[in-house]
């Protein structure tokens, strides 16, 4: 399929996968409760830094990063490493090999077709409560209009390197009997090095070289770059050089994804389908 | 567009597809070996299969379990690369996976469906016709048709899991044949379904082979299936080639007996039966008003005069063997060729 039949045809399948979304109800409540971790960390924090700031961070500080992560990981998740490699494993990715349009195009569509829905029921309550906090990074990023533009490229950046990182992981399946594992190694990774449960920063006094290691790493450009962003913390020259490194790595999962794809998919069995 | 000059829609040449299969023996000993040292072995699913088939052609694919049926209809849609030899179908080299091959083809596994579980089956038509990039009006011609030959019409709009099996499987067809594929490669298609559903569906894939001009390649375990719509049949076991021709000529080579069902006006008794059919053929079944009586072609007239004279007849009619028999012996006898 071109890729302007592709592109046309996209349309349809965002509006079906949003169908789709809108009838796992139950299933879309759960996965959304399962990244709101971002609320817990912010309660454990929060009491910490009662007793005194930690480096740029108090509790308003805190609680804006956060509630900015929730934002962003809910706008940048994806669980297509999970579809793709149930569907290896049962044979029922032949239905989609079936289709001519590439099957990492219908995922990618599926995925993002879930996001308004977990964009419309998560997003008031954390920009209220942003806005509320009256956090000074939200002014500042309020009063820079040039900030949005890098903060959309760093959100679209972000999903990218999340969706084309699983879609790796995921395409694993085809080479061995099943990539989970490697992906809960992934998510031990992500969770410590993205700034998920921290902010980075604070490793900058005792563990300065492993904070500079996660600049090199892509963990830190799915989430913890767009939550600093969003909050004003970065100066312009941070903010482009980490939008440089980010969307290397989007390339970079892009080539690593794709070359997988059409190595695996010659050892594709198609076993029971 | 074909390749070569060859008029042929499929064209598979010296196919052969090896499985790489992880094997151990049962128990929790050996899973823990297994995380040591692995075993491996090849299964030979498709052993040198040569066939062609002609544009427009109904062929039945037949086999056992395991024979290597559903394996080369997966190399021939493109979802298999093969160990060796060459295919091509409708021009294209399958396993290239090309746009424009996907188009001009479609599988339908009776086994696995496409359509969305908890959409209604017209969801699933809007997506196929984005993804085949179907004119709006061809789209809506073809549903039209679609939907008055299956009869979908009252359930197009229910969510699929709503819906019976038989339900699904025609729109599951409709599905698959929106984008008027030239070339359908049917895996049991009729699985599980009741007779009268088996009836439908195959008198529609019977309609559109004969409306559109496209090629079928069919696997089904029921016969009915294949003697009703395949003139001729491949038939493969242990992935290698067993027979390839007319199903007529199959079943008159195999079992050149006719059988004579006869219904009796009192009963009569087997032995006098048998005694008086002498060598030309036995009784195969017996009960007290009726008989079945395999009898060679040659002596058949012979055979059904001397009933008609010695017995009193009430109906009489005469058949081929089933065609289930036809296969359990194939299957059973034969070595591979």
């Amino acid at each position: 399929m071109t890729m302007r039949a592709a592109l046309r045809a996209y349309p349809t399948l965002l509006r079906v996968g949003l169908a789709e979304a809108v009838a796992y109800r139950a299933e879309m409540l759960v996965w959304m409760l399962t990244t709101t971790m971002p609320l817990v960390s912010l309660a454990l924090w929060h009491a910490v830094a009662e007793s005194g700031p930690i480096g740029r961070f108090g509790p308003r500080e805190l609680t804006s990063y956060f509630l900015a992560g929730l934002i962003v990981r809910q706008v940048t998740s994806s669980w297509v490493v999970w579809e793709m490699n149930q569907e290896i494993r049962t044979g029922t990715l032949s239905l989609r090999l079936l289709r001519p349009i590439h099957p990492l195009l219908g995922y990618s569509a599926e995925n993002l077709a879930a996001l308004p829905i977990r964009g419309a029921l998560s997003l008031p309550v954390a920009l209220a409560m942003l806005f509320l906090g009256g956090s000074e990074g939200v002014s500042r990023f309020l009063d820079d209009p040039t900030l949005v533009p890098m903060l959309i490229a760093a959100l679209v950046g972000a999903w990218l390197i999340t969706f084309l990182l699983m879609c790796a992981i995921g395409a694993l399946g085809f080479f061995m009997e099943s990539s989970s594992s490697v992906f809960e190694v992934y998510l031990g990774l992500f969770f410590a090095l993205s700034g998920y449960l921290f902010p980075l920063e604070f490793l900058a006094a005792r563990a300065p070289w492993v904070m500079g290691a996660t600049r090199a790493l892509p963990f830190y450009y799915q989430l913890g770059f767009p939550i600093e962003l969003m909050l004003g913390l970065l100066d312009r020259r941070a903010a482009l050089r980490g939008l440089a490194i980010e969307w290397a790595y989007v390339a970079f999962f892009y080539l690593l994804a794709t070359r997988l794809w059409r190595l695996g998919m010659r050892r594709f069995g198609a076993y029971g389908a | 567009m074909n390749s070569g000059g060859s008029s042929a829609t499929v064209e598979v040449e010296h196919l052969t597809k090896i499985y790489r299969v992880h094997k151990r023996p049962p128990g929790l000993a050996a899973a823990m070996k297994s995380l040591l040292r692995r075993r491996y072995e090849e299964v030979r699913a498709v052993d040198d299969l040569s066939l062609s088939i002609a544009p427009g052609e109904r062929v039945g694919f037949l086999g056992p379990n395991g024979a290597g049926k559903t394996t080369t209809l997966k190399v021939l849609s493109g979802l298999l690369h093969p160990t060796a030899g060459k295919v091509r179908v409708a021009g294209h080299v399958p396993q290239e996976r090309q746009a424009a091959f996907l188009k001009r083809i479609t599988l339908v596994m009776g086994q696995k469906q496409q359509l969305l579980w908890d959409l209604p089956p017209s969801e699933t038509f809007a997506l196929n016709r984005a993804v085949y990039d179907i004119p709006r009006v061809q789209f809506e011609e073809t549903l039209e048709e679609l939907t008055r030959l299956l009869e979908i019409g009252e359930v197009v709009g229910k969510p699929t899991r709503q819906l019976s099996l038989g339900e699904r499987m025609k729109c599951e067809l409709a599905a698959a044949l929106l984008h008027r594929p030239e070339v359908l490669f049917l895996d049991e298609p009729t699985i599980g379904l009741d007779v009268s559903m088996q009836l439908t569906v195959r008198e529609f894939v019977r309609r559109y082979n004969e409306r559109f001009g496209a090629t079928v390649m069919l696997t089904s375990h029921y016969m009915d299936d294949v003697a009703a719509l395949c003139p001729r049949v491949v038939v493969i076991d242990q992935g290698k080639l067993r027979y390839d021709g007319g199903l007529a000529e199959l079943v008159r080579t195999r079992r050149p007996e006719k059988r004579a069902v006869v219904g009796f006006e009192r009963p009569v008794v087997r032995a006098e039966l048998e005694e008086s059919l002498g060598g030309m053929g036995r009784v195969v079944e017996h009960s007290d008003g009726k008989a079945v009586i395999q009898v060679r072609q040659s002596d058949l007239k012979a055979a059904l005069a001397m009933v008609l004279a010695r017995f009193p007849v009430a109906d009489l009619t005469v058949e081929d063997p089933p065609l289930e028999e036809v296969m359990r012996e194939l299957f059973a006898g034969e070595k591979p060729r």
